[in-house]
């Protein structure tokens, strides 16, 4: 194969992946990994290089927008920025000593717990009590809907925190956003409504991705002649995707994908445990 | 947004228009450098075979050191070319957080200035610890 083909083909499914990642909520990076590693049998060094250059893209591009619009609450994410960056950096480090297989597997689990998390039910009430911390910490905040501005306060600041550094370091390790923990630690732990969870979460990945990224380019894990398709791909993909969510019903969109990434998963972990990577 | 100082000066508002514009123009300055790089690229080597992908090598120190990519993209080498849009890529978010510090600072948010100092730190230990400059 030439590199030309290489590159058309990658450049192909990687628009695809940013595309179902921007329907989905799910990122680029998640789709990455295994069309480049069980597709293409490209190193899972390689991949996660890639994976992280998609959500720093994916996640910059897309942020821009919700910020823009207030639905993000910043405050917030830089409080949370702490935890991840640290558990980046602390995962990328890990990388080098965690052999690809084991990579491969705990990439699985997180395909997995991803896909559960987009059917479980969304926290759409803004609670009306916080926390102290949340208040001294200043991290309440309002967001705009179609009936108008919804004031909402949180609280386990301490638990959303302790979570965001796992999602942090399972970023820096496996090169992708995290971001379903990410959701997971505002929506269900702090009690934040969910498009707020969502976007904020979208915001900080591209941060807690760069955080590993520049350990990763400096090691070697990221070739020009593959994050070039990849990164104009997925972003090409990203950008098709949020116009066309206001078209299609997202529910259907997520039971399709679901079962997807069960057989992705699936596929990862038993290439893992055959040590095929 | 719930600001103090919403009449003198800079507001949480203000902020955010600013943190938005920046990661568009970081995201398309980023992706137009790779763009061109990567026609560059296509143009000398795309009829070349696929290099070996399944075997781990890493690249060498041209395009893992900030200043190996900075001399190979002014020798207009095409792989040096996109590894700079990657390395513009990599730093829209770090560049946000400087942006986020500076806005908090004219707010006098000190809370928040001390928050952003920390995030900043933790980036520029692992781009210094990450980058051999």
């Amino acid at each position: 194969m030439t590199i030309l083909t290489f590159t058309l083909i990658l450049l192909a499914g990687a628009y695809l992946a940013g595309l179902v990642g921007s329907l989905t909520g799910l990122g680029g990076g998640v789709v990455v990994i295994p069309l480049l590693t069980l597709v293409f049998h490209v190193d899972i060094r390689y991949a996660i290089g890639a994976a992280l250059l998609a959500s720093i893209a994916n996640s910059s591009g897309a942020a821009s927008a919700y910020v823009k619009e207030g639905i993000t609450n910043i405050r917030l994410g830089m409080f949370l920025e702490i935890a991840t960056t640290v558990g980046a950096v602390v995962g990328a480090m890990l990388a080098v000593y965690t052999p690809t297989n084991t990579i491969a597997i705990l990439f699985g689990c997180i395909l997995l717990f991803s896909a559960a998390m987009t059917l479980r039910k969304k926290n759409q009430v803004a609670l009306t009590d916080g926390s102290r911390t949340a208040a001294f910490l200043k991290l309440n905040g309002n967001y705009p809907t179609q009936a108008g501005v919804v004031e909402y306060k949180l609280k386990n600041v301490g638990a959303g925190f302790s979570i965001m550094t796992v999602a942090g370091i399972l970023s820096g390790l496996l090169g992708i956003g995290s971001g379903a923990l990410k959701v997971l630690a505002m929506d269900s732990t702090m009690h934040i409504p969910f498009k707020v969870s969502t976007t904020t979460s979208n915001f900080m990945i591209g941060v807690t991705a760069a955080a590993s990224a520049v350990v990763y380019l400096q090691r070697g894990y990221m070739d020009p002649a593959i994050a070039f398709p990849v990164v104009l791909g997925v972003l090409g993909g990203a950008f098709t995707g949020a116009r066309l969510l206001k078209k299609i019903d997202p529910k259907v969109l997520r039971y399709i994908f679901c079962a997807a990434i069960v057989f992705v998963a699936a596929e990862m972990m038993y290439n893992g445990i055959q040590h095929k990577f | 947004m719930n600001t103090p100082h919403k009449t003198k000066g800079i507001a949480d508002r203000d902020i955010e228009l600013l943190v938005g514009r920046l990661l568009r123009s970081g995201v398309i300055t980023a992706s137009c450098i790779v763009l061109i790089g990567g026609i560059y690229l296509l143009l000398q080597n795309g009829s070349s075979a696929m290099p070996s992908y399944h075997h781990f090598g890493g690249e060498n120190a041209s395009y893992t050191t900030f200043q190996g990519i900075l001399s190979s993209a002014w020798h207009l080498n095409a792989k040096g070319i996109v590894q700079l849009g990657i390395v513009v890529l990599i730093a829209t978010p770090v560049l946000r957080i400087a942006l986020s510090l500076f806005g908090f600072a004219l707010e006098k948010d000190w809370l928040y200035v001390i928050i952003t100092t920390i995030v900043l730190a933790v980036m520029l230990l692992s781009t210094i610890g990450g980058l051999k400059i």
